[in-house]
């Protein structure tokens, strides 16, 4: 097989990549403090691409705009809310009843999408990000380029959010013990609020970004959301690094085997590394 | 007074049963109409469906979001039996049942070392593969699906072109017969094991329970009777593609009917059919393709209202008032959260 279509399978593999990190960091954040795991997280996903797809279709306002302007703030205030009405009734519960409970907002929200947009594939035309460079004798996409950096920007700044700011401070030691974090004058509850906000807020941004270049329709959240939960498995529970290198690795391996085998079969790429990984390092790449 | 209140209870309530089974046999010659009694086929699919979940996540606690995957294998099993290799489809029924046992067991070695939330993410994984591969098969003909051949009507080749009464009978013997074995199960040891599994999974093993070992055989009891129903499924439609059997639907419908009507219960699934069953069929008769996720919005309704108001189901509204109290008085609620102890770094 030629060289360079290993090559450009990496390089399509790391942009990817870097949106499945940011999905999952979402998800592993929420998992680190609250112990509950969002089955609903695609589907949040999903709606934040309907929300960049229509805002650009009807007021004309670019991806690139209106992620930090109108997605973002938009899906922290959706995260409040779903903490608000849903996981706050279900902290204590049955891991089951949690399940459900995440399960049942992700099957609401896709109803939704179903009921108003139909399950049509739909795709952005026209928007600022558009078109491919080459780099040595391989192409890379100008959205995927751009994407990328975001990523990593907003990676960047989770990062010293949780590391330098007080703030941050307290959600790492919430994570750490809640009872102790307590004990020192933390509030939990709006330590969770937050959380929770900057959890969907990322899934929001990851959405928006994914739209410049990807498919939008009901079930999009499906595989994105397998995905997370196999790299934040993967990365170790609550890490942030281990999100990212997740993330990477599972998109060189989606899209190696989508290069020589068939698109298809990436789901059990994904399932075999999930496997390995649970069996023989069951604390994650990143857990001690 | 020389009955107990409670043993005239009892009695009462077998009674009660009793005239409830009499009345579901001898209901297809007082109703004939042939939607009422398609109603009532798929009502017992799933209840058998529903029950087979129960097993597994109710009784057990080992939450499988992919059951559609073992009641696709049934369906799919039988079919290419019958089709390609002229098997009969009752003994196709046994062998994709154990072929769906097989394949629980393989599927069940790696993943039950996995706490509940991780489980749950292997079996919807294992149910996207599972249905990614029948896509892509040409064997069984990818996404166009299977035609069953038609045969005159017999109970011998499990076909019954006119009429329903044949599959009604058919889907509710196999209803009764899979409620004993619950019943069964419930009322032994293994039940009990189950159970322990499920409230202290630690303590289990500390006192010598092999929870894998259980776990498998959970998953054999699942799997089997699914896949059973996979075969009256498809026998009955005559057709088949990956998109009916395999699809994530299918799996939340099991799990709500199971939810709604109370996990680890024996007459949960049963009326949690009964009462969603009927809903599905009539948002798909009503909105058919135009109001596409309706039925899903209400589906994720009840979820909710379920899983946060009435965690131990519709079943529950039969219970007293102690019965409730134990039930609804269920592990977690003192504040313990699973995974307490896992590693967590930042």
């Amino acid at each position: 097989m030629n060289l360079a279509v290993i090559f450009q399978a990496i390089i399509n593999g790391i942009s990817i990549g870097f949106v499945y990190s940011i999905v999952a960091l979402g998800l592993t954040l929420i998992w680190g403090t609250m112990r509950i795991i969002n089955f609903a997280h695609g589907d949040f996903l999903m709606m934040g691409m309907y929300a960049t797809f229509w805002i650009f279709m009807l007021i004309k306002i670019d991806p690139l705009l209106s992620c930090l302007l109108i997605v973002m703030p938009v899906s922290f205030g959706a995260g409040l809310l779903y903490y608000r009405v849903i996981l706050k009734h279900i902290l204590k519960r049955e891991v089951i009843t949690q399940i459900l409970a995440t399960f049942g907002v992700g099957i609401i929200l896709q109803s939704i999408a179903m009921f108003f947009w139909k399950p049509d594939y739909r795709i952005i035309r026209g928007n600022i990000l558009s078109g491919t460079f080459r780099f040595v004798g391989i192409s890379i996409g100008i959205p995927q380029f751009v994407t990328s950096i975001i990523c990593i920007i907003a990676m960047l700044a989770l990062f010293y959010f949780l590391n330098r700011t007080k703030t941050g401070l307290a959600i790492r030691a919430t994570t750490l013990n809640k009872e102790a974090a307590a004990l020192v004058g933390i509030n939990i509850e709006n330590i969770y609020y937050l959380v929770v906000g900057i959890g969907i807020s990322l899934v929001g941004l990851a959405g928006n970004l994914l739209t410049n270049y990807y498919y939008v329709f009901p079930n999009v959240g499906m595989s994105f959301a397998l995905f997370a939960y196999v790299i934040i498995v993967l990365g170790g529970l609550g890490s942030v690094k281990g999100a990212l290198a997740g993330g990477l690795i599972l998109g060189i391996v989606t899209s190696l085997t989508g290069a020589f085998l068939n698109p298809a079969f990436k789901y059990i790429a994904v399932f075999l590394v999930y496997l390995m990984v649970v069996v023989i390092k069951p604390e994650g790449l990143g857990g001690r | 007074m020389h009955f107990s209140n409670f043993q005239n209870n009892k009695t009462m309530k077998k009674f009660i049963l009793f005239l409830i089974v009499i009345l579901i046999i001898i209901f297809p010659t007082i109703i004939t109409q042939p939607y009422i009694l398609h109603i009532m086929i798929m009502v017992f699919i799933y209840a058998i469906l529903g029950g087979a979940w129960n097993i597994l996540s109710g009784y057990a606690g080992q939450v499988s979001l992919g059951n559609a995957m073992f009641f696709g294998l049934g369906a799919y099993a039988s079919s290419v039996l019958w089709l390609f290799y002229n098997i009969n489809p009752w003994i196709g029924m046994i062998i994709g049942g154990l072929f769906a046992v097989a394949f629980g067991i393989f599927l069940g070695m790696p993943v039950f070392r996995l706490r509940r939330q991780y489980l749950a993410i292997a079996t919807i994984a294992a149910s996207q593969i599972i249905m990614t591969i029948f896509l892509n098969w040409e064997y069984v003909k990818g996404a166009s699906g299977l035609a069953l051949p038609l045969m005159p009507n017999s109970l011998k080749h499990m076909t019954f072109l006119y009429g329903k009464n044949g599959f009604y009978f058919i889907s509710l013997a196999i209803l009764i017969f899979f409620t004993f074995v619950v019943f069964v199960i419930t009322k032994t040891k293994l039940g009990y094991y189950f159970r322990t599994i499920k409230e202290e999974e630690d303590s289990a093993r500390s006192i010598g329970i092999n929870t894998t070992q259980y776990k498998l055989v959970a998953i054999s009891i699942t799997a089997f009777f699914s896949a059973i129903a996979g075969t009256v499924y498809a026998q009955y439609f005559l057709y088949i593609d990956p998109n009916m059997v395999f699809s994530l639907r299918v799996s939340f419908l099991i799990v709500l009917i199971s939810a709604f009507g109370g996990t680890a219960t024996i007459f949960g699934p049963i009326l949690g059919a009964c009462v969603l069953i009927p809903i599905n069929e009539m948002a798909r008769m009503f909105f058919g393709g135009a109001g596409r996720g309706i039925d899903l919005f209400s589906f994720g309704i009840l979820i909710l209202v379920v899983a946060i108001y009435r965690p131990a189901g519709l079943v529950s509204l039969f219970y007293g008032k102690e019965k409730l109290a134990i039930r609804e008085n269920l592990p977690g609620k003192d504040g313990k959260v699973d995974g307490e102890n896992e590693n967590i770094e930042s």
